[in-house]
């Protein structure tokens, strides 16, 4: 087994890149995500892959479209502001069904806001983000290792889908260091990139492109798109669900958020509260089945974000109204605390009468 | 012995002003207990802090995965100086550990008498030792020997892995400042 080591979370996903087989990285610094492009710049090199500290957002994310259409594992990494900066190029990716990793670790907002622990993009990840009918696939990891075991996975995920995949960590998810293990787990045994741009001396020209301009030609692309993110919606959803089956309460929260609602739950359990959570991996695809069956017991829902209800309408919309959904939240810095989580609980429940 | 704990939940605040080398002293913690096989988190403090300014961080020390790595009221509180000992001193838990650099504070602070203090003059002992940069792990020291929760020879152990290549030749006087805030502890008992 390998040994753990400590490390922060912009640190550890960085690494984790690397030994994902990430070629290129391009990034433009802003707090709370510094560590990622600051440890790049002295590991891509000693790798002899590329790292460039671009001139703004628009120009890394550009640059990974360029590095992505010639075939190689590409990456970039921002916080909030500067993520919006990028959506018209993640927007192009799209269209261009380009494989590429996006790390965001959420800030507070909206505008510059602070630089404070948040999980307010999550509409912006999960919706597309950027211009036009297009989904990326969101990962929400709630601890560090998490964050480490997830971005091969990205990787993997861009490449077989040719999809641009959102990694969603937070302010603290990026400065908290945990002990960590570097698993090198099997990949997925991928397409050939037959797409890339590689010269194409001795083949068919291949045109990488986000431009349909005859008619009907980006109807029939968009039906292509959505075909694919059917398959997405169907093969990769991922969710932890924790005594669920009796529970008159379950708890909804992703990433951070969720690491405080587990030993809430833990707490209402000692007090003899029937609680459980669910707590979804990836963001999108969203695990509307795994919700919308938990919804046919009757219970109610509690989600919990570091926002001001944005994944509640994921699970109002798998609830479909059966029972109550109910949302507690804090947002632009604002953490819950596990005993904020705790008395939500229990406003909603009626605990066990002791024998 | 009150504050002597074994088993833990653990929840510890490191503060003082920047260039006392608190993010270190944090840094050390949480490399020690998970040495000793604990379940940690570390988190720092991450605003415009310059140094001059406040630094802190916060470290959970478990034996189950831990939930927020955020510290709202501590177990142990390790403050290098007067105004981190003001802002912080009010939310220590009762029965907590105060263990403050009375170097910089002279002053004792009203408190619960359900908290312990030990009052350590951890610049002084720093400089004795030739390196006034190091009384954060004399500080550290008396906190590892009081707690018990994590040994001051793990902790020495875990200095190379904490401190940067470029420093390796202070490990010995680290090392000696842990030993010599745990031997104050001891001997102030």
């Amino acid at each position: 087994m390998s040994e753990r080591i400590l490390m922060c979370g912009n640190e550890a996903l960085a690494e984790a890149a690397i030994i994902a087989g990430c070629d290129a990285y391009f990034g433009y610094p802003i707090t709370p995500q510094n560590e990622i492009t600051a440890y790049m710049s002295k590991r891509m090199p000693e790798e002899g892959r590329v790292f460039v500290q671009s001139e703004s957002e628009l120009a890394a994310i550009n640059m990974v479209f360029g590095a992505s259409a010639t075939g190689k594992r590409t990456m970039t990494s921002s916080s909030s502001p500067g993520i919006s900066l990028m959506q018209e190029g993640i927007s192009y990716l799209a269209g261009a069904e380009l494989p590429s990793v996006i790390v965001n670790v959420m800030r507070g907002g909206p505008g510059l806001g602070n630089i404070a622990p948040s999980q307010g993009d999550y509409f912006q990840a999960t919706r597309g983000g950027g211009h036009g009918d297009y989904r990326t696939i969101a990962l929400g990891p709630s601890t560090v290792q998490e964050l480490v075991d997830c971005m091969p996975l990205a990787f993997d995920l861009a490449d077989q889908y040719r999809i641009p995949v959102v990694v969603l960590a937070d302010g603290i998810l990026g400065q908290m260091m945990e002990p960590i293990v570097f698993n090198k787990k099997p990949r997925r045994s991928l397409p050939p990139k037959d797409w890339a741009l590689t010269g194409a001396k001795g083949r068919e020209q291949n045109i990488v492109r986000s431009l349909w301009l005859p008619e009907g030609s980006l109807e029939k692309h968009n039906y292509k798109l959505q075909a694919k993110y059917q398959q997405v919606q169907k093969n990769e959803v991922l969710c932890e669900q924790y005594e669920v089956d009796d529970a008159e309460i379950i708890v909804i929260a992703y990433g951070v958020a969720a690491r405080i609602v587990r030993s809430a739950v833990k707490k209402a359990r000692q007090e003899g509260i029937k609680a459980g959570w669910i707590r979804p991996i990836t963001l999108w695809p969203f695990p509307t089945m795994q919700i919308a069956k938990a919804a046919d017991e009757l219970s109610i829902f509690l989600v919990v974000e570091m926002s001001m209800g944005q994944m509640v309408e994921d699970v109002k919309l798998a609830v479909a109204g059966k029972v109550p959904v109910v949302f507690y939240g804090r947002a632009g810095g604002g953490v819950p605390s596990v005993d904020q989580v705790l008395e939500k609980i229990k406003q909603l429940t009626i605990p066990v009468k002791k024998q | 012995m009150q504050n002597t704990k074994q088993n833990s939940y653990e929840e510890i605040i490191v503060a003082g002003f920047g260039g006392q080398g608190i993010m270190l002293a944090g840094r050390l913690l949480a490399q020690t207990a998970m040495k000793a096989g604990k379940e940690v988190t570390y988190m720092p403090s991450y605003g415009a802090e310059v140094r001059g300014g406040t630094a802190n961080c916060m470290v959970i020390i478990a034996d189950e995965p831990i939930a927020s790595p955020l510290v709202d009221k501590p177990d142990s509180l390790i403050v290098m100086n007067k105004a981190s000992l003001n802002k912080f001193a009010s939310r220590l838990k009762a029965g907590g550990l105060l263990v403050m650099n009375s170097s910089l504070i002279d002053t004792k602070p009203q408190l619960d008498d359900s908290i312990e203090i030990i009052a350590i003059p951890a610049d002084e002992i720093a400089v004795e030792l030739g390196n006034k940069k190091i009384a954060n792990m004399v500080a550290l020291g008396a906190y590892f020997q009081k707690r018990g929760i994590l040994s001051p020879d793990t902790a020495a152990a875990c200095l190379p892995d904490t401190i940067a290549k470029r420093y390796h030749k202070t490990l010995p006087v680290n090392t000696e400042a842990i030993h010599r805030g745990a031997e104050f502890t001891k001997d102030n008992e």
